[in-house]
């Protein structure tokens, strides 16, 4: 019983990590993608102007507002569990689930390639716990 | 893909690495920080570990941007996954720390999943969010 009621925190604080790192890793790089190749913005508009193109991006910003949430709640995730526990947990299961958002809302083409790199960074930073 | 693009993936690997090597480093000069006394923080950050982690991170994320601007997500985090082998070589030889048998198996399996996605292509091309400073694209769509 102990155990059940330990579980279910654990579960809302890696989910936590996990949603907000992915909706701020989908937006940044919707952004990226909106902006455009960053290579050619800086042979057009030099160093700055590429730099004013991403800071400028509202998609971006908030996509860095995420990233925040998502470290901020990582912390809290620290606070209260181990980092064996909670590190490799909420970074292994952000790679599974941003080949789900990627698909989903970037329309991705997530063949079964990426899905296996997917898998199995996934149970290699699941691994790196013990 | 071009070495140039190569190259910037391989920043991206290497700075994230190398950032948070240097910040462990860094922070194991430092007794624990206790979160009712968060200003301990402030004496780590003018620590020249901390500093050098802090400069590489920010180029990670600037090479992490322009690496999304040329390809997919799903293409991008897995290929960088090989900090994860690095980060852990540096913490075995640069900072003596165990690697357990089980680390070990893990590094493997993330560079086999490396290898999945390093010889597929890296860019899908898609009008669902179609980047708005490409003049050829735009002048398709209208």
């Amino acid at each position: 019983m102990i155990r059940t009621v330990a579980l279910f925190p654990t579960v809302g604080m890696v989910g936590a990590i996990v949603i907000t790192a992915t909706a701020g890793d989908i937006l940044t790089a919707s952004a990226m993608r909106q902006i455009g190749d960053l290579d050619v913005i800086r042979n057009q508009r030099g160093l700055s102007g590429a730099a004013l193109s991403v800071i400028t991006n509202g998609r971006f910003g908030l996509g860095v507002l995420f990233l925040a949430l998502s470290f901020f709640s990582l912390l809290y995730g620290l606070n209260h569990r181990d980092l064996s526990l909670i590190g490799p947990a909420a970074t292994s299961l952000t790679f599974v689930s941003n080949a789900v958002a990627a698909r989903i809302f970037l329309r991705e083409n997530v063949d079964h390639r990426r899905w296996a790199a997917a898998l199995f960074v996934c149970i290699g930073v699941a691994l790196l716990a013990f | 893909m071009t070495l140039r693009r190569y190259l910037i993936l391989a920043l991206v690997t290497l700075t994230a690495a190398f950032g948070d090597t240097c910040l462990a480093r860094g922070m194991k000069a430092f007794p624990p920080v206790s979160l009712s006394h968060p200003q301990a923080l402030i004496h780590a950050i003018v620590s020249p570990w901390i500093l050098a982690g802090i400069v590489l991170l920010t180029g990670f994320f600037a090479s992490y941007l322009t690496a999304l601007s040329f390809a997919d997500l799903t293409y991008v985090l897995p290929a960088t996954s090989m900090g994860y082998v690095i980060m852990t070589i540096l913490a075995r030889f640069w900072l003596h720390e165990h690697v357990s048998p089980g680390r070990w198996l893990g590094l493997l399996f993330i560079t086999a999943g490396v290898g999945f996605v390093a010889r597929g292509p890296s860019y899908t091309e898609t009008d669902s969010v179609l980047p708005v400073l490409r003049p050829e694209l735009e002048e398709v769509v209208s």
